[in-house]
């Protein structure tokens, strides 16, 4: 099981409070816990990734573990702290700076 | 008795004011997608309950949400506007060819008689239709192919931001498009072309009679006179007899001819509204004064419109799609500013009334005449 933090807005489209929890087939990757989550609450496609290129969109970010994971490929594995549930995986709005 | 519900988008949301047909004693709602821009809100003419909205965020991209009751309730329906087949490119600001990309909707215009059929005028600049209610939508790509690769964007995006259905032939409707221009089907949205024979933009492009590249803010139609449009250009404010076919301009007496909206009376086809702003320098009332200005013979001769308006340090700006009339007998005028005031005249203009002062700033305003 693996838990997911989403940002405010995030959880108001998708109707949800507090962590979202997913269970993976599979190894735990970026893709796969983001397909599950879009799997689940389709109203969230093309808000994190884009349509089309599953590209992250530029002011979402991924964190895990205190580790900036947005810019590693999709392939890459979770930590195992967030495979095993015991970290979530954080799905955050950038900072807007100002 | 009949009421009114105007449909604002705003910098921070959408809110929902309702009168009743004396529109003294206004109730607001919202902000409905608080904190989010919704940058316009617009119901159907055969359902009025049934209303689409454009949620844009620079984090989430776009949402188009969809009420069946009112804008009590809403829910997020498709927002995935593809371009049909390889987008291609059009002209970019280093002179090179840059490719298509969605950014957001700009305006929703929904279908003379269906309410699951909805136009969407997106950003860069593209239509898009949707026959199920707003779950998928498809591009009219037909209108591209009028030059698009000449089109470049202005300072406020290649946007497609005016969409006029024919009420008299269902396959003619006319868009426009910022620094790109206007233009018209007669096919169904098979073939485009621009309708810009008669503007001048000397200063703005480098032929200031090309087919396209001029600035469009905004063009209205009175239902019942659907060959006569009336467009307020970047600079100008033009109009046409034969549905684009020539213009000629009208400004007239105007202290400043440029500005973004412009609207039509509800019952008198050659009285029209426009909004003067000082220059595209400065983007805000001459004078610091704000005056609404209506011509009551369809054009040249305006008179200013100012009693309840601001006469002094009034420095807002009111942007193309945030102006809208009502039905009713006595003709209600709105409008919505940057600085977050929605003004209403129900009285044609001869005077006017601030509904809310403090909103974030007003991207649309528009109107249902409820029974």
């Amino acid at each position: 099981m693996i838990r997911v933090v989403l940002p405010y807005h995030l959880r108001t489209l998708a109707r949800v409070e507090g962590e979202v929890e997913l269970e993976i087939e599979g190894p735990p990757t970026l893709r796969a816990v983001l397909d599950a989550l879009e799997a689940r609450y389709p109203m969230l496609r093309g808000s994190i990734r884009e349509h089309g290129t599953l590209h992250r969109r530029p002011f979402v970010r991924f964190f895990a573990c205190k580790e900036d994971l947005s810019h590693e490929p999709a392939d890459t594995l979770l930590p195992d702290d967030v495979s095993s549930g015991a970290e979530p995986f954080l799905i955050v709005g950038a900072m807007a700076g100002g | 008795m009949s009421c009114v519900r105007v449909l604002v988008g705003t910098r921070k949301g959408a809110f929902i004011l309702t009168a009743d047909g004396r529109r003294n004693r206004w109730e607001v709602s919202g902000p409905h997608f608080a904190g989010l821009e919704i940058y316009h809100a617009k119901g159907s003419p055969v359902d009025p309950d049934r209303i689409y909205a454009s949620q844009v965020s620079d984090w989430f991209g776009q949402q188009i949400q969809r009420s069946n009751d009112g804008g009590t309730t809403w829910e997020p329906v498709g927002n995935e506007f593809k371009y049909d087949g390889t987008p291609g490119t059009h002209q970019w600001y280093d002179g090179t060819q840059h490719p298509w990309e969605f950014k957001r909707v700009w305006h929703l215009e929904p279908s003379l008689n269906d309410p699951d059929t909805v136009y969407a005028g997106i950003e860069d600049a593209g239509l898009f239709k949707t026959t199920d209610g707003g779950r998928t939508w498809q591009e009219f790509p037909g209108l591209r192919a009028a030059k698009g690769h000449l089109w470049q964007p202005g300072a406020g995006g290649m946007c497609l931001h005016t969409i006029i259905l024919d009420p008299s032939n269902p396959q003619r409707i006319f868009v426009a498009i910022s620094a790109a221009g206007a233009f018209r089907t007669d096919d169904g949205g098979a073939t485009w072309k621009p309708i810009t024979h008669g503007l001048k933009s000397a200063y703005e492009i480098p032929d200031p009679k090309a087919d396209v590249g001029h600035c469009v803010h905004h063009v209205a139609m009175h239902p019942s006179r659907p060959g006569v449009l009336f467009m307020q250009k970047h600079w100008d404010v033009m109009r046409s007899d034969n549905a684009g076919e020539m213009w000629y301009e009208v400004s007239g007496n105007l202290p400043s001819d440029f500005g973004f909206p412009i609207e039509i009376h509800a019952h008198e086809p050659e009285t029209i509204y426009v909004v003067p702003i000082k220059s595209d320098s400065e983007h805000f009332p001459p004078d610091g004064k704000l005056r609404v200005y209506r011509s009551r013979t369809g054009g040249n001769e305006w008179e200013a419109l100012s009693n309840g308006l601001p006469q002094e340090h009034c420095y807002v700006n009111v942007l193309r799609d945030a102006m809208a009339v009502d039905s009713l007998d006595s003709c209600g005028i709105y409008f919505g500013t940057t600085g977050g005031q929605v003004y209403v005249s129900a009285d044609s203009g001869d005077s006017w009334k601030a509904i809310v002062h403090d909103l974030p700033a007003v991207l649309s305003v528009e109107v249902q005449t409820l029974p």
